[in-house]
């Protein structure tokens, strides 16, 4: 089927409290719709990681989320920095996050790690000083 | 040789940590089938089963959202830290049971551990 559903979210980049509340929506959303445990948790995680590095890095962004019939697509856009180097930011516990995001529990430099970990594809463009988009995929 | 257990139920924990009951009373009878601690959230991310207790030093309200994304079932506050009504009110919402002990994170973990409850896997 090539119909799909698509949620909109707009991501504060003010309010470090509020990061996570979309992918909170989202995974209610997909819990409603009958989606897998296991889905819903690999879409929400790779979101909910996504959302936290677009609120310490880009000042916030966009996140939409597109249901198709055998898969769910997650687009992460923002007008942040960009990201110098995608391959070394891949690496499990390479970050540039401030200290005082760490003593907030992120910042381990396992975000984009984790958005791979969960995903059946995911594709970073970025360009430094426009921004940055991420595009994952999850197979239902 | 310690025995591993299957399941650990969430009142049993509470007795075992002499943890006070802040959140979920009426989720006291559940259970949990293994046990993360950690205080960067990410780490808990990408620690794979669900029906855990989420053991932490923490005390933001992205510690219940990282919980409700990976269906954790309780979170017990180590070191006598006492997390926000927000938070509590946030983990009351997402029907998870917080749970709050004076014990070191050190101490809380070795005895979850001597009592059976394991950690889960890491998936690469």
């Amino acid at each position: 089927m090539t119909d799909k559903v698509n949620f909109h979210f707009d991501i504060d980049g003010d309010n470090f409290t509020s990061a996570g509340e979309a992918s909170v929506r989202i995974k209610k959303l997909l819990r409603e719709m009958g989606f897998s445990p296991d889905t819903i948790r690999r879409v929400s995680v790779a979101m909910y990681e996504g959302e936290i590095n677009m609120v310490i890095h880009a000042n916030g962004g966009s996140a939409d989320v597109d249901v198709y019939g055998d898969r769910i697509e997650i687009i992460l856009a923002d007008k942040g920095p960009g990201i110098p180097d995608i391959d070394l930011a891949m690496q499990e516990g390479y970050s540039t996050a401030p200290d005082n995001i760490r003593s907030l529990g992120f910042g381990a430099g396992m975000g984009l790690p984790n958005m791979k970990r969960y995903t059946d594809d995911m594709r970073i463009e970025s360009a430094l000083g426009v921004g940055t988009t991420i595009y994952m995929t999850v197979k239902t | 040789m310690l025995r591993k257990v299957e399941k650990m139920k969430i009142l049993k924990i509470k007795e075992l940590l002499g943890a006070e009951i802040l959140a979920g009373e009426d989720l006291i009878g559940g259970e949990v089938n293994s046990a993360c601690c950690c205080d960067m959230m990410s780490d808990v991310l990408a620690f794979v089963k669900d029906q855990a207790v989420l053991l932490t030093g923490l005390c933001n309200p992205q510690v219940v959202r990282t919980a409700t994304m990976m269906d954790m079932r309780c979170i017990v506050f180590v070191r006598g830290k006492r997390p926000s009504d927000d938070v509590i009110s946030l983990a009351r919402e997402s029907g998870i049971v917080v749970l709050a002990s004076e014990m070191r994170m050190y101490t809380a973990c070795g005895i979850l551990y001597e009592n059976g409850l394991h950690g889960g896997e890491f998936q690469k």
